[in-house]
């Protein structure tokens, strides 16, 4: 890689370590971040970046390895550090005070005289807004603000604070089209004017159209850079997917297989009232193992929550669940979890958020067993054996290390948290087994346990959903695999044939229309653009 | 700017949770604090008002435990204060912050006060005692009823709701006060029915608060269980842990908060009935006397255990009586007595802090030359 004499390093980073438990986020990260440039920090979902990142922005403290900014090594305890350093980092979940304007938001916990005078801080602010072309109201206030609007008085705030180096958590994640477009344009102006810009992403398209240099992260391990003009979509993937792992999981071909959910035309809406899943159409099959593979948010979420009696659908959807033994169809949207339970049908669900959705942290292993079936039985008052015995079966089955069955289990490891879900889940025979990223936080041996568990439930004749992010996995332990790609089926594939790089593209499938829009958008701005400059000048 | 990075000071003292302390170590942990407490208050009570603490402390004994009089007075004031505690609980285990204890008991006390009035010589006394009761604790739980109904269904911030609700109730007392005033013009209500004595909870022997204790063990005991043994106590549990997971199991969280407001209002109401019909045999709008907001200080300084907070309970009451007896016995003034408490409630409140928290101070400073 030759980078072009004239370039200054602003930030380096060397063999940078940060470990969570028995986890390692970023193992030995080493790499420079040149001054006035716009710098793409590529990866899949939990490949350390955002952790990476958070350490030059004073959120974490490295384990090891050092940081130098400007060539001098720093120490970065705080975010008030951090911008010492001129450094300031717009985080994917914003930091602002509701009930306060953009402008006091941006001025919030920054020095100043005792007496505020708000219309030389107005000024002075919105100097720096029209110096980046900007579009706020500074007087508006956050509350009344949309997503993009709180994420512009972010950038400002950081900007106002004389940030040098801006990083920005992925940023489009929560934008439309054209607000994308209107971001990378102050995001330009910005680089125009010598800063230095790093953005966090696993958006092809956006690091292809947007930045100067890619850094590909994987598995919390530094892959390499690569200039944007030399990177093409399908390097760019192989860097960020990685070559073929064997894993070695044992995986049985499907016997018995038959129909068991039939999911057809299923549209939701998020809280925001946009489509999280739009016209889904598949079959959870007995005896089978469907993946689902896609991007953090492409539906996944919603997805499960529908089957599981969680979650609204719009007119039209329907989830038709097909008994086995007498082939009775029932259709389970409108029902809710109890009316599902009380059909006698076991749905077996282990959701993303462990502790606070799938279990109760400050209960014990017993009072989680209690969870499903604390409502059995005649009587005011619960079980006491059952669970009991239950919770000691579990631990002694899957090994789970705990002081005793008693021990609130937000005091165990990760691994032995999610144990506890699986094995009180799958004690439930169920018929439908849907888990949410399962093993994200385990260690390998636990990771295996739980596979294990799974190709076991799929043998025993269970339909087992499993939503996953490490397409290694995927395409090593399922049977089919379906792609989610903002909230659409990009396809539904079989897992013994596909590949990593098949899956990567249909992952991002609808993207590329998302990139036209984004083209159509511009052309039409600029125009706008030039009108409103015509208009001032005149 | 930079050469404060270079020499990053360790802070004094850094904070770290502990894991579990045993039980062992952390009442032994209490038992300094009040010690300490003590100790304090005895510098307190030499520098201030020059007295021997111990003839104070030994005072301050006799008045809450001094007379079987005393014991009973005690015991009662114990039971009423524990009463609206529990009543509060099981709101509190769902994190429903119901400020309104004051408000709920001033109804109960109302609706008690109505039907003695109204009813007094249209009842048998038994059968006015059961419509007094029932009244007592419908009216307690419809004032608690209305602000979980909006929390629920409206997602109302449950602390005005029911903080507003409490001025409510005091005017609508204060209006029927005036309405009942006895004699006329006097401002007050008086005894309510004391000729004939109908709708008061009888004395049992010469223990004449034996009932109201009575009622109040009945009714500690069946929290206890209630929450801790019952299905609905465990949905209350996991209701006031995480609502999604509540969700996840189909347990519908409405339902939830509307059933448990019902019941702590209910039992609000309750010890409006035991008040006025058990001991006061009249109607103020101050009959709460502020245990409605004590009881959430006890509620809380027992963490949600009903077994723990008879202690609690024990404790303030105890406090309070002592304390108005070294006023009296002493010529102090009623404040010092509070002030006393004040010192041995805020140790105890304290220590909590040192039994989940550990500090490590920094080591010596040769370090940080180095």
């Amino acid at each position: 890689m030759s980078s072009p004499e004239n370039r200054e390093v602003a930030i380096s980073l060397r063999n940078v370590t940060k470990t969570f438990g028995s986890i390692k986020a970023n193992n030995n990260v080493s790499m420079d971040i040149y001054k006035g440039e716009i710098l793409s920090l590529l990866g899949e979902n939990g490949s350390g970046k955002t952790t990476l990142m958070n350490m030059l922005a004073g959120i974490y403290a490295p384990d090891g390895g050092q940081i130098f900014v400007n060539g001098e090594e720093a120490v970065i305890r705080s975010p008030q550090d951090a911008f010492d350093y001129q450094i300031g980092m717009i985080h994917q979940h914003f930091k602002l005070v509701d009930v306060f304007s953009a402008a006091e938001n941006i001025i919030l916990g920054m020095q100043g005289k005792l007496k505020l005078d708000k219309k030389a801080i107005l000024k002075d602010i919105q100097e720096t807004v029209d110096r980046y072309g900007f579009e706020i109201d500074l007087n508006k206030k956050i509350y009344e603000m949309s997503v993009s609007e709180k994420q512009t008085v972010e950038i400002i705030k950081v900007l106002y604070r004389g940030a040098q180096i801006l990083i920005l958590d992925e940023p489009t994640a929560v934008l439309t089209p054209q607000e994308t477009e209107k971001l990378f344009f102050v995001l330009r102006a910005m680089k125009d004017h010598g800063r230095t810009i790093v953005i966090i992403t696993h958006k092809l398209q956006e690091v292809l159209e947007l930045s100067d240099r890619v850094a590909v992260l994987r598995k919390g391990e530094y892959i390499g850079e690569i200039e944007t003009k030399e990177a093409t979509e399908s390097s760019l993937t192989e860097m960020m997917v990685g070559k073929k792992v064997e894993l070695n999981i044992d995986r049985t071909d499907p016997v018995d297989v038959k129909d068991l959910v039939r999911v057809e035309h299923l549209t939701c809406l998020n809280k925001y009232g946009i489509k999280a899943l739009d016209d889904v159409t598949f079959t959870i099959r007995a005896g089978e193992i469907l993946g689902i593979a896609g991007i953090a948010g492409a539906g996944q979420k919603e997805l499960l929550e529908a089957i599981a009696g969680l979650q609204k659908a719009e007119p039209g959807s329907s989830i038709m669940y097909r008994a086995i033994d007498n082939n009775d169809e029932i259709q389970l949207l409108g029902k809710d979890v109890n009316d599902i339970k009380n059909l006698g049908i076991s749905l077996a669900f282990v959701p993303e958020d462990r502790l606070g959705m799938g279990l109760v942290g400050n209960m014990g292993m017993v009072g989680n067993m209690l969870l499903r079936s604390y409502n059995e039985g005649r009587g005011i008052f619960t079980r006491e054996k059952e669970p009991r015995q239950l919770a000691e079966e579990i631990k002694d089955r899957l090994e789970v290390s705990t002081p005793n069955i008693y021990t609130p289990v937000r005091k165990l490891s990760g691994g032995n948290v999610q144990k506890v879900l699986v094995g009180r889940e799958i004690s439930l025979a169920p018929r439908v087994l849907m888990t949410a990223y399962a093993v994200r936080g385990l260690d390998i041996n636990t990771s295996y346990t739980i596979y294990n568990i799974l190709s076991e439930e799929k043998q025993k004749g269970v339909g087992v959903v499993y939503v996953g992010e490490d397409l290694d996995v995927l395409v090593e332990l399922c049977d089919r695999i379906l792609v989610l790609c903002e909230g659409k089926v990009s396809g539904i594939v079989d897992a013994r044939t596909t590949t990593k790089e098949e899956l990567g593209v249909m992952m991002t499938k609808y993207s590329g229309d998302h990139i036209a829009k984004i083209n159509v958008a511009k052309l039409l701005e600029n125009d706008e653009d030039e009108e409103a400059e015509n208009e001032r000048e005149a | 700017m930079k050469e404060k990075h270079k020499h990053i000071k360790e802070p004094l003292v850094k904070l770290s949770r502990r894991a579990d302390l045993d039980r062992k170590h952390s009442w032994s942990y209490r038992a300094l604090a009040i010690l300490a407490a003590l100790v304090v208050d005895g510098i307190i009570i030499m520098l201030v008002v020059h007295m021997n603490p111990f003839d104070i402390y030994s005072t301050m004994f006799m008045g809450a435990f001094g007379t079987t009089r005393k014991i009973w007075v005690t015991l009662k004031e114990l039971s009423l204060l524990l009463l609206i505690s529990i009543a509060l609980t099981p709101a509190y285990r769902m994190k429903f912050w119901n400020l309104g204890g004051e408000g709920q008991v001033l109804m109960g006390a109302w609706a008690t006060a109505f039907c003695m009035i109204y009813l007094g010589d249209k009842l048998p006394s038994g059968l006015l005692l059961l419509v007094m009761f029932v009244a007592a604790i419908v009216v307690g739980g419809i004032w608690a009823f209305i602000p979980a109904v909006f929390k629920a269904k409206w997602g109302t911030n449950e602390t005005l709701f029911t903080l507003m609700m409490n001025y409510v109730a005091i005017q609508m007392v204060a209006y029927f006060i005036i309405k009942w005033e006895m004699p006329k013009g006097s401002g007050h209500v008086g005894i309510i029915n004391q000729a004939t004595q109908a709708g008061w909870l009888p004395y049992l022997g010469s223990n004449s608060y034996a009932l109201v204790v009575g009622f109040v063990v009945i009714v500690t005991i069946g929290m206890h269980v209630y929450l801790k043994y019952s299905k609905h106590g465990y949905e209350i549990s996991v209701v006031g842990e995480s609502q999604r997971t509540a969700t996840y199991v189909g347990i519908s969280v409405d339902k939830v908060i509307i059933r448990t407001l019902i019941l702590s209002g209910g039992i609000c109401g309750f010890a409006g009935w035991l008040i006025v019909s058990g001991s006061d045999h009249t109607i103020t709008t101050t009959l709460a006397g502020g245990m409605g907001f004590t009881g959430i200080m006890v509620s809380w300084l027992a963490q949600f255990n009903v077994i723990v907070m008879i202690l609690c309970s024990l404790l303030i009451v105890f406090m309070g009586q002592g304390a108005s007896e070294i006023a009296t016995s002493f010529g102090l003034n009623e404040a010092f007595g509070d002030i006393l408490t004040g010192i041995i409630i805020f140790f105890i409140i304290g220590v909590e802090f040192f039994i989940n928290y550990k500090l490590h101070f920094r080591k010596s400073s040769g370090k940080e030359e180095a």
